[in-house]
């Protein structure tokens, strides 16, 4: 296994620009996981590492050397497709063995080195199966197995699990984990979903049209959103904007004054506030200093929903489903809340 | 009442069905007849039938002009595959994968036989042979080679058409996945690629056979003594007799056809792509 170092990339398409200066680095063993909406730059830039479209201007590193010139089917990196790319009409061993064809290994070396691929993605019973004769679930494995038998530089994910159903989703996002911790592969994942990103990620880029947002643990990016964009993307967040009031107040746009510690704010731009939902707590009644109306209330089992109107702003609460008992239990639409949170769980932002 | 009727599911579901019957009933109708006829006994055609007969058949056999008429569209639409399947392979690659300038004209152009109409081409071609001809001092027309030729004119759209549409619908991520797992790019051609094409290919290998065996219009003006093929033997044979000879020859080219169709069938839905 490699590092990877990504200095400066650029690519254009035309007049538009997909990615944008772009700076980041993979150290050995880690997973990055580059998250971002569709269009941000994200495929483009995993698309470069991996050797299959040349940037417009930049270097990409392999353990400091480097491959930016390096065609693909030189880099040696090991790609698992969204589609899976497998080959129709080689079974699934013939799969796995093509690029250690490739590297020229003898037959009995292929077999064995297959066979043992297939078996860490527990398919050695399906070896010779045509990828249309295996379920989705079972191809993605045979992508996975292919991309790992060639001792890859590299391991690069692209939108690996979006093909999957939900259930078999969380399964795989917790096995591909496991093996990349044991293997101790480097890994580039792509992904739109944040959930996925930040349950397999060692860190996060957060990218939008083409640019870093923010680099960071996922716990960082969580708690310690840069901006209001990564706020919103990595988790639900209330974003209300407005300005500073003085040093523990800010003012929204609708003119409510929340609570803020500025000791954890350290942004200067701060245009937007940003609070994630379950960081709020509430209580009937309008004993507190921020209150409200319920507007709505949801029920999703362990957690139960809240919307709140506090003048003209919508806050969001998701807190743990109170006992049946609880005061907090009795609540409905249209009864007077209050609600309530740390002043230094709140972030202010700038507003993108 | 009616309206009543037609919003019950059954009904609609029965009157889709009978509209769909009877609309293949139109289409085969002629063949089921040529196939009817040619076990009729009597000569003219008459209905019902007096009594049913192998007896076209063996007389059909006992002509040379149709077995010699067979074995020329054969060797014809082999020779018009062979040569056209292979164009028309490499020029759908280009268009399809190629990344110059007028491809799309080039694609036109390579599809326009297929808007002439037969009869005018090949009077077309005729003239054209004369010409040629002349100024090479050697024979064109009335030969096999010119008859190729001329066939080609129908191998040729048709396999690019196959072939393109084939190529469009082909996953270009395997080809990218191949790279990635080492393969230069000639190996991904060879290895990937090709492989992937098949079905388009054996296709239009099948297709061009069957559009150039089955080929009367541009043929009729190109053929000569000893070089008549199979559909122009047997207007030939109009020409001067009407009997249930024809119908059983027509039954035997009908079944040699529809069996390539079924076999092309599985290789590529012909609905796609026709």
């Amino acid at each position: 296994m490699a590092s990877l170092s990504v200095e400066k990339l650029t690519k254009r398409f035309g007049t538009s620009l997909a990615v944008d200066d772009l700076d980041l680095s993979v150290r050995e063993g880690e997973l990055v996981a580059l998250l971002g909406p569709s269009g941000c730059g994200k495929t483009t830039t995993l698309r470069m590492v991996a050797g299959f479209l040349p940037p417009t201007s930049g270097r990409v590193l392999f353990d400091n050397e480097d491959v930016t010139s390096l065609p693909a089917y030189k880099r040696s990196t090991g790609m698992v497709f969204q589609s899976y790319a497998l080959f129709p009409h080689m079974t699934a061993a013939q799969n796995v063995g093509f690029g250690l064809e490739m590297r020229g290994l003898s037959p009995p070396e292929r077999d064995s080195k297959v066979e043992q691929a297939l078996k860490l993605v527990r398919l050695s019973h399906l070896a010779h199966r045509l990828p249309r004769e295996l379920s989705g679930g079972q191809q993605q494995r045979v992508a996975l197995a292919r991309a790992l038998v060639i001792n890859p530089k590299l391991f690069l994910l692209d939108e690996p699990l979006s093909n999957l159903d939900a259930k078999l989703r969380s399964e795989v996002r917790i096995e591909i984990r496991a093996l990349q911790q044991r293997l101790g592969l480097t890994t580039l994942l792509v992904t739109h979903d944040r959930e996925e990103a930040l349950t397999m990620a060692d860190r996060l880029v957060v990218m939008d049209g083409g640019r870093v947002r923010q680099i960071g643990t996922p716990r960082e990016l969580y708690d310690e959103p840069q901006d209001a964009f990564v706020a919103d993307f990595v988790g639900r967040c209330n974003i209300l904007p407005g300005r500073r009031e003085n040093q523990s107040h800010f003012r929204t746009e609708g003119g409510l004054l929340l609570a803020v510690d500025s000791a954890a704010n350290e942004s200067k731009d701060a245009t937007a506030f940003a609070l994630r939902p379950e960081r709020i707590s509430i209580s009937p009644g309008a004993g507190g200093q921020t209150h409200g109306r319920l507007e709505a209330l949801t029920y999703l089992g362990a957690q139960t929903e809240y919307h709140v109107r506090i003048d003209s702003e919508l806050f969001v609460v998701v807190r743990p489903t109170p006992a049946a008992g609880e005061p907090l239990a009795r609540i409905r639409p249209q009864d007077l809340v209050s609600l309530q949170w740390e002043p230094a769980a709140a972030r202010l932002v700038p507003q993108t | 009442m009616f309206v009543r009727l037609m919003e019950r599911p059954q009904f609609s579901r029965v009157l889709l069905r009978t509209g769909v019957a009877t609309a293949y009933l139109i289409i085969f109708a002629p063949v089921l007849m040529i196939v009817l006829t040619s076990f009729f006994s009597q000569e003219i055609i008459s209905f019902p039938p007096p009594a049913l007969t192998w007896h076209w058949y063996v007389n059909a056999w006992d002509k040379p002009e149709f077995l010699r008429g067979f074995v020329t569209s054969l060797q014809v639409a082999l020779l018009a595959a062979g040569v056209g399947v292979p164009i028309g392979t490499a020029a759908a690659l280009a268009i399809v994968r190629g990344g110059f300038p007028g491809r799309q004209a080039i694609s036109t152009l390579l599809l326009a036989p297929l808007a002439v109409p037969g009869v005018v081409a090949g009077s077309g071609l005729y003239m054209f042979y004369v010409l040629a001809e002349n100024a090479l001092d050697r024979d064109i027309k009335a030969t096999t080679e010119g008859l190729v030729a001329a066939h080609v004119l129908l191998t040729v759209p048709w396999t690019v058409r196959l072939v393109v549409a084939s190529l469009q619908g082909l996953d270009r991520t395997a080809e990218e996945a191949a790279g990635n797992l080492g393969a230069s790019p000639f190996t991904v051609f060879r290895r990937i690629t090709l492989p992937m094409m098949r079905p388009g290919v054996v296709a239009a290998a099948m297709f061009s056979f069957i559009q150039s065996f089955e080929n009367l219009d541009l043929s009729i003006l190109l053929v000569g003594p000893g070089r008549i093929t199979l559909p122009v033997a047997m207007l030939n044979y109009l020409e001067f007799r009407i009997d249930p000879t024809l119908a059983a020859v027509a039954t035997v080219q009908i079944l040699i056809v529809g069996v390539l169709m079924v076999m092309t069938d599985r290789f590529v839905k012909l609905s796609r792509v026709v």
